[in-house]
């Protein structure tokens, strides 16, 4: 096996396939272990060197996932000859490009060669899973231990700080922060550079920096994952937020039931406190900022910026009418910056890496308009229907196929993919025939859904949509916190309608009445829980519309989960005899002889499909 | 702790090292037990307790045992990661009692991978 299979070089990299002028290739390992050994300083010595040497046309570098050869690291392989670099230096570089790459004579020095591999265990780049990761605001997941704060210093922790206080004036800062068109993670994506632009120049002191941890979409936690792995990046993230804006007070809003996240957010605050990384005089650059923590009672409406600040302030977790902004009239009436854990964990890198380098990552065009694409990377919990679930972040632009079958592995159980909802209770529902489109803000927002803060839940073919959009609605219900009317009363109105189509009970016209009542939520509720709130009815009309036809005329539930719409039934041909359902059932509704073939009796039966799952022969069918 | 300086960050850099990269000295094995809230519910708390015990157990003194959060991929928990010195990361997953041990035995001590038990060996791209 070679160190990197071909066919990576080509999905990689265009450059790759002939005809594109280069001649030769340097594949540079970037690798969490290279990369802490310095592969990225080494890519920028040989990008100088080959212009140096006017190599750039012929010669193209290109940075790939981990070869496996992490104790060698930095690890660099030349194709086509396949010539193996190891444990290299940026001294070295000069030397190498001159011998090999210009003099056409490989460095023997530098060269390693690799031990037959006596294990068939494939490398974390070939797993499907890890493959078209790309770790960004996760860039220490599962390496350091998130209670040593030396340990995220030993990976470039708290550098971004200290760059940021030794050589950037804070309005240099807020700049770099708009041309890198980093937008906000939490959902909304606002421009982050613009939002502390707006602050920096509000009138008003003291000035907030609050961090929005009180994630709450059912299915997502890539805010307590970060806060739990890597708790220092949010805290340097909202160092650099302060500095930029000029405040010294930050505050992080995290719901109670994280215990483990609180738990270490606190240790990481002590420790940044002790080490004078918080607090007064920071780096003795005169720079005053420290962090206190406010639990929330995990209220959903509460990750809205005016409800958290009123939840901070003692008051009940409720909005207020957008035309007054929190970065003008935020906390106490100060002027407020709050971000999503994923923004501030994003920050130090961009810092440190440079605009350049970030946004070559993702959509769009942000040179001269914020809001003209979407650059770096997403988090995503990806959970639901899919074979591998877990935290994935991901460069923005990738598709929805990509993520749900490549790194999601697909459908389990030989199931068919029906759709995924995106954005949590905000976002909508995305059908099969979409599963080509980019994940970007803008994209995701064009069909009806939204980024929001990451959830991303796949459903298969037995799942109802129109109980899909019964369940984020009820939870909403639950959730509105009743200020306004169209929110509080127009939900409970949407909920009852979509009860009575999943019980069979609707009448004709429904649909048209529910559509009407979406959009009247949608338009006059004061804040963004109910302004968003029908998206998942509204998507699931929109490209399912025939499963709730289905449901109002024919009172049918295509995907058979409706209970009220269904009939559970055996197949007289498949069934066996074997006597399995009927011990099952907890009604004692099954019959029949043993070797015979099983009957249900329906006004025994109460549907809850203990039958179907525990039947080895799919003789259980729904009608 | 003493208040740092801007240069004090490359010290602890180098210091650190030592204690977490084999090749600067840590020592011959490094074992990380992936511990967010999806692995500890999974598991890892125990898979901890066994790890420790079979090190106490070996004897060995070169061994580097510590935790981190989760490492991502949690319908496979719990996990970890074993690290030989001059060899790539290894990744285990779906842990159980009777798996840690065998992998303690075989990995950590033999330095033989555990096939069977591995995800992959490496690293994931970062940055």
């Amino acid at each position: 096996m070679s160190a990197i299979p071909r066919k990576n070089v080509e999905e990689k990299s265009p450059v790759g396939k002939r005809g594109d002028g280069h001649r030769m290739h340097l594949m540079l390992c970037a690798g969490t272990g290279c990369v802490s050994g310095g592969s990225y300083k080494i890519k920028d010595a040989l990008e100088r060197e080959l212009a140096k040497h006017k190599l750039t046309d012929e010669v193209a570098v290109v940075m790939t996932g981990c070869n496996g050869f992490c104790a060698q690291g930095p690890v660099m392989v030349v194709q086509p000859d396949e010539i193996f670099y190891q444990r290299l230096n940026e001294k070295d570089i000069p030397y190498l490009v001159e011998e090999h790459m210009l003099k056409g004579r490989p460095v023997e020095k530098f060269m390693y060669t690799r031990p037959v591999e006596k294990s068939a265990v494939p490398k974390m780049s070939e797993i499907g899973f890890f493959q078209k990761q790309r770790l960004l605001a996760l860039r220490n997941r599962g390496l350091i231990d998130p209670e040593v704060i030396e340990e995220y210093i030993a990976r470039d922790g708290y550098k971004a700080l200290a760059k940021v206080l030794k050589e950037m004036e804070p309005e240099e800062v807020v700049r770099e922060m708009i041309a890198s068109g980093l937008r906000g993670r939490g959902g909304g994506g606002f421009p982050t550079g613009i939002k502390w632009k707006t602050c920096r120049e509000a009138p008003g002191e003291p000035k907030y920096v609050v961090c929005n941890a009180d994630e709450g979409d059912p299915g997502a936690y890539m805010d307590r994952s970060i806060i739990e792995g890597d708790p220092h990046s949010v805290l340097e993230g909202m160092a650099i937020a302060a500095y930029a804006i000029g405040s010294s007070r930050g505050y992080i809003y995290i719901r109670h039931e994280y215990p483990l996240a609180l738990e270490r957010l606190e240790k990481a605050i002590a420790d940044a406190r002790e080490y004078g990384l918080l607090g007064e005089n920071i780096f003795d650059r005169g720079f005053n900022f420290d962090i206190a923590i406010h639990i929330g009672a995990g209220a959903f409406v509460c990750g809205e910026s005016t409800a958290l600040m009123a939840s901070m302030e003692g008051r009940p977790g409720e909005p207020r009418a957008k035309y007054i902004h929190t970065v003008e009239h935020g906390l106490w009436d100060r002027p407020t910056n709050l971000n999503n854990v994923e923004t501030y964990a994003n920050v130090p890198v961009i810092i440190l890496r440079g605009v350049e380098w970030f946004t070559s990552i993702g959509t769009g065009d942000v040179s001269d308009n914020p809001w003209g694409g979407s650059k770096g990377t997403k988090v995503f919990s990806l959970v639901g229907k899919v074979r591998n679930t877990g935290l994935v972040e991901v460069p923005m632009g990738i598709t929805l196929r990509e993520i749900i079958f490549d790194i999601g592995g697909g459908i389990p159980n030989g199931k068919k993919f029906k759709a995924v909802q995106t954005g949590g209770p905000s976002g909508g529902v995305i059908p099969e025939s979409l599963l080509d489109l980019p994940v970007d803000f803008d994209q995701l927002t064009n069909v009806g859904s939204m980024m929001g803060s990451g959830g991303m839940i796949v459903m298969d073919e037995n799942d109802c949509m129109v109980d899909i959009a019964r369940y984020f609605i009820d939870f909403l219900v639950d959730e509105s916190c009743g200020k306004c009317l169209p929110c509080r009363e127009g939900l409970k109105q949407i909920s009852r309608m979509l009860n009575d189509i999943c019980s069979g009970q609707a009448q004709k016209g429904v649909l048209k009445l529910l559509e009407r009542t979406c959009n009247t939520v949608a338009s006059c509720s004061l804040c963004a829980l109910g302004g968003s709130a029908p998206n998942p009815v509204l998507s699931t009309l929109r490209y399912f519309r025939d499963e709730y036809e289905a449901h109002v005329r024919d009172k049918r539930c295509p995907a058979g989960l409706c209970k009220d719409l269904i009939t559970y039934y055996i197949d007289p041909d498949k069934c066996n005899g074997c006597m399995l359902c009927a011990r099952e059932c907890p009604q004692n509704a099954i019959e029949g002889e043993r070797k015979e073939p099983h009957k249900i009796q329906t006004d025994l039966c109460i549907k809850c499909g203990i039958c179907r799952d525990v039947c080895n022969r799919d003789a259980v069918l729904v009608r | 702790m003493p208040r740092l300086k801007i240069e004090d960050l490359d010290k602890i850099v180098e210091q650190k090292k030592k204690t977490m990269s084999l090749r600067d000295g840590a020592g011959r094995v490094k074992i990380t037990v992936h511990m967010g809230t999806c692995g500890i519910s999974a598991g890892a708390r125990k898979i901890m307790a066994e790890v420790m015990r079979c090190v106490e157990e070996s004897g060995a003194s070169d061994i580097v045992v510590t935790t981190s959060g989760c490492a991502g991929f949690c319908s496979r928990e719990p996990m970890m990661t074993v690290e030989v010195i001059e060899q790539a990361p290894v990744k285990y997953v779906e842990l159980d009692m009777k798996k840690v041990n065998i992998i303690f035995d075989e990995h950590v001590m033999k330095g033989n991978i555990v096939k069977d038990y591995a995800l992959a060996v490496g690293s994931e791209q970062t940055l």
